[in-house]
Order: structure tokens, then C-alpha cells, then sequence
């Protein structure tokens, strides 16, 4: 299938619309993909598999295709063809696969902002402590020392409620 | 400091029209949508559903449910339409359900591409509030539905672009004289650079119709919902400082304000309006109304007018269905009546 844009290339990425009232699909190649916005392995429509999983899929697909994630059937197969993961117990089952993609995606690999409720307190703790400490060293060097030192106590007490919690 | 600078610039809304944020979210002991049966997708549904009606809340009583699979297909384009769906939600509706508070500024999609979407929609420039109120539907809804969340990753979801904060807050800015200049090119490349995305929201995707762009944030790990809000307010503020200088710069270029005037003449007098040409003429009309020139209509009125001249939700207002031809007159009329006479007929007038 060619590229809806340029005509000249082979679209891989497929992207569902509404024109003119109706429900249509159009399809991009990575170029003009890239250039409309669309591009690049972000974005919840139309990333491109091959780009995300590929590289990896080479080394690890054969050897680990026979594990399967315990809660919902799915192997790692299944992840990299669709792009879907199976389910939350997924990204523990197969962790180490996931990985380089997640880093690939997002350049980090590891969560900070808001916390469910499920998380549990001492991550809440330590989240909150990450936080104030960020918010010290800025209100230092914008020189609100006020506020600096509303932080200080406060990253004292959780220092404080942490250290009880251990004991 | 920055706060002073953001200040100075706190009215944004001659170039963006409306503030969105959306979080993605699934339920802990359920698969997710992909890999669940049509009978387990009711389920979640219907999970998700009494979560939010029966909570007892200060918001419960303002939900309306719909199952997405009892609508017809023009009532479900109109929610595209009106930004309240995502194409993607409506192409199989089967299990899928709809929550949307009554001034339809909060939708949460149930059985998209992860259990829960909640999306909350703002006009002109309010990421805080926006934030704000997501937030607080988020928490209410997680302590009820316990969401799926580890300690490394976040908040976990189908897709692994959304995990983390699974945020995406976007602005829908109107920028034609970036476009009219040839700069969207670069601008769009250099903003993936910086973990953002820039796209046209209309037309065929290969070619953005009426100027109007949607910025959003793509990175959703190791940042948090702060930080990213804040980067994209820092780049959404230059945008508009770069829109408005070439504003300025086209502000005297001949062919510019004729093909201006122009649009004025045609939306003032024609019969008969696609919805394509429609769009453009709206968008030329709102680049003259930030310039100066048309100071009797409100840019807010055009706004409105992006949404309500789209196919499906032209029908919806009517009341039935229409061939394109019809469309066009109906179109032609309600833009003449909302913009140069200020009588709306009842039946077409959005709530």
C-alpha cells in the first residue's frame, strides 16, 4: 500500500479519522508520518512495530517465545506482533523484554509523579521526599528561603516517619 | 520570575481555543482490552459505570452513561466531532460505554485502547484547571476501582507509550500564520526533539485543514504530571509568541487580507458551504478577528462554529439526516445566522 501524502513510499502507519462525517482510515509512510505529527514510535495510533520491537525481537523472540504471562495467556510474541500489552501482571512477566523498548520510548525507565492508592505508603513516603528535595533546591537557588525552610522540616519529618517505620 | 513572564501572557486566547487532559487507566484484575472477551468488556463496563453513578459524589448525579453500541453511526461521529471520543472509539463500539458530565467538558470512554480513559476539556488556556479536575475524578474513581499501578512503571497501560503518568495533555492552538509562513515543518521536527508532538486536528492528515493544531506532550515515564505540564505551557508560550509575530508580519501583506476580506464576503453571503471550504473561511475569519479587523464577532463564536458545522454534528442538532447537499445550505445558513445576525434557530443551537 502506498502513502496517502507522498505517493511514492509504502505507508506503515494507518491512522483512523473522521472526514466529512465518516469514519475513514488513511494511510502514511514513515516520512510523511513523521512530518504530519504522527510520526516515531509515540503516539497511541499507528506506531511503528517494526521500529519498537524489531531490533530485539531478532535475539530474544526465538529462545523466550515459550513464556507466557500467567494471567493472561500472552507471550512476548504476542506483545511485539500487536503492540499490546496483555495485561498488568504483563510488564512483571516479561520485564526484562519490555525494557529496552520502554527506554527506547520514553528515555527513562522509571515512574515519578502522582501514586495510586494501591502503592504503599513507604513509596509515598519516598516519592514525597524526591519531590520536596527537588522543590528545595529551587526555592534555594530562586532564593525563597521561607519556603525553603517549610521544606526542610518537612523532608525531615518523613526522614523521620521512614526511619520509625523500619525500626 | 517565570511566573511574572507567564502573566504578561496570561490571555492566550487569540491563539489557543481549548485545553485538554486525559489520563489512561486500568482496572488491576482485569486483562486489558485487547485480550478481553465481549462478555468480560461489559463487565468492566458496567464496573466502571457504577463506580462513577452510584458514588455517591458531588459529581455522580451530573454523569450521563451511553452504550457507545445503542447510538447511531451519526450520533457517534458528532462525539468525534465534538472531541468527546476518539476516532479509534467509534470504529467497534461493542462493549465499549461512555460516561459525560452534563456541560460535556468531562468524557471518560470506557474499553478504548485501555479500560479507563477520563478526559477533561477546557476552553482557551486552563491546563491547571483542567489538571485539577481530572485529578480529582482520578482519585475518586482509583480508590473505587483500584487502578492498575506498580511502583516502577506507574500507572500501567495497553500501549507502553502511555505508562507512567498515562498523561496526555494537548492544546488545540490556531496558528495560520505559522502555517501561511511555511514553519510548521520545522517547528513540528524540532518539537519531537523535545518530547512533544504537533499535529493538525482537521482534514485528511496529509494536509491540516483551518490552521488548527493540537500540542501535546508524548513522554509520560520518569516525568511527572507537573513537569510535563509545565514543558509543554513553556513551548506552548512560545508558540504563541512566534504565531503572534508573524501575525504581525503578515498583518500588511496585501494578498493576506484579501484572501481575509474574502472569506468575510463569502461566509456573509453564500448559499451553499462544504464542510472543507467552511473550515478554511472560518479560520481565515478568526486570523482577521486576532488581527483587528472584524471587531463585532467574538472569537469564541467561531470556536463553536468548528465544531458545529462538522457533518455529523450538523445532523444532530437538526434533528435528522441530511444528503451532502442539504448539508451545505444548512451549513451556509447557520454560519450567516450565527455570525453576521445572531439568530439561532432552538432545535440548532448547542446547550
Amino acid at each position: 500500500m502506498l502513502c496517502q501524502s507522498c505517493e511514492k513510499r509504502q505507508a506503515t502507519t494507518h491512522i483512523k479519522t473522521i472526514l466529512n462525517g465518516e469514519l475513514k482510515e488513511f494511510n502514511l509512510c514513515p516520512e510523511c508520518a513523521q512530518k504530519l505529527g504522527y510520526g516515531s514510535f509515540f503516539g497511541n495510533i499507528g506506531f511503528d512495530l517494526d521500529k519498537l520491537f524489531g531490533s530485539f525481537m531478532d535475539g530474544f523472540a526465538s529462545e523466550k517465545s515459550t513464556k507466557r504471562c500467567q494471567s493472561c495467556g500472552c507471550s512476548f510474541e504476542d506483545i511485539a506482533k500487536s503492540g499490546k500489552v496483555g495485561c498488568a501482571n504483563c510488564y512483571d512477566t516479561f520485564y526484562e523484554e519490555l525494557l529496552p523498548s520502554i527506554q527506547r520510548i520514553h528515555g527513562r525507565t522509571s515512574h515519578t509523579g502522582k501514586l495510586a492508592h494501591s502503592a504503599g505508603t513507604e513509596v509515598k513516603i519516598r516519592n514525597e521526599m524526591i519531590k520536596c528535595k527537588n522543590d528545595l533546591e529551587k526555592a534555594i537557588k530562586e532564593q525563597e528561603f521561607e519556603k525553603a525552610a517549610e521544606l526542610r522540616d518537612r523532608i525531615r519529618e518523613l526522614e523521620k516517619s521512614v526511619s520509625n517505620n523500619s525500626q | 520570575m517565570t511566573e511574572k513572564k507567564y502573566d504578561e501572557l496570561k490571555d492566550l486566547s487569540d491563539v489557543v481555543i481549548s485545553t485538554r487532559i486525559r489520563f489512561a487507566r486500568n482496572l488491576e484484575d482485569y486483562p486489558f482490552p485487547c485480550r478481553l472477551s465481549g462478555e468480560k468488556k461489559f463487565k468492566v463496563a458496567n464496573t466502571v459505570k457504577d463506580a462513577v453513578l452510584e458514588g455517591h459524589s458531588a459529581i455522580s448525579d451530573k454523569f450521563k452513561y451511553i452504550q457507545m453500541s445503542e447510538l447511531t453511526q451519526e450520533e457517534a461521529v458528532s462525539l468525534v466531532e465534538r472531541h468527546l471520543v476518539s476516532p479509534e472509539f467509534i470504529s467497534d463500539r461493542l462493549g465499549r460505554g461512555l460516561l459525560i458530565l452534563d456541560d460535556e467538558s468531562v468524557s471518560i470512554m470506557i474499553n478504548e485502547e485501555d479500560h479507563v480513559r477520563i478526559q477533561v476539556i477546557k476552553q482557551n488556556m486552563d491546563l491547571d484547571g483542567a489538571y485539577d479536575l481530572a485529578d480529582k475524578i482520578d482519585t475518586l474513581l482509583d480508590e473505587r476501582l483500584n487502578f492498575a499501578f506498580n511502583e516502577k512503571f506507574g500507572y500501567l497501560t495497553q500501549c507502553p507509550t502511555n505508562i507512567g503518568t498515562g498523561m496526555r495533555a494537548s492544546l488545540m492552538m490556531h496558528l495560520p500564520a505559522l502555517k501561511e509562513s511555511g514553519a510548521m515543518g520545522k517547528i513540528s521536527a524540532s518539537l519531537s526533539k523535545l518530547g512533544l508532538v504537533i499535529r493538525g486536528i482537521y482534514g485528511e492528515g496529509t494536509e491540516p485543514l483551518g490552521a488548527i493544531f493540537q500540542l501535546s506532550n508524548q513522554v509520560t515515564l520518569g516525568i511527572s504530571e507537573q513537569e510535563a505540564i509545565n514543558n509543554l505551557r513553556d513551548i506552548a508560550h512560545q508558540l504563541v509568541m512566534q504565531e503572534r509575530a508573524a501575525r504581525e508580519a503578515l498583518s500588511k501583506n496585501i494578498n493576506i487580507l484579501d484572501g481575509i476580506y474574502r472569506s468575510y464576503g463569502i461566509l456573509h453571503y453564500a448559499k451553499l458551504m462544504s464542510n472543507n471550504e467552511c473550515m478554511k473561511l472560518l479560520s481565515n475569519l478568526r486570523f482577521g478577528i486576532e488581527m483587528g479587523i472584524f471587531e463585532n464577532i467574538d472569537a469564541n463564536t467561531v470556536n463553536r462554529l468548528f465544531i458545529e458545522i462538522q457533518p455529523a454534528t450538523l445532523m444532530k442538532n437538526i434533528g435528522k439526516k441530511l444528503s451532502a447537499a442539504e448539508r451545505d445550505q444548512i451549513r451556509a445558513e447557520l454560519v450567516r445566522n450565527t455570525l453576521f445576525h445572531q439568530k439561532v434557530p432552538a432545535n440548532r443551537r448547542l446547550k
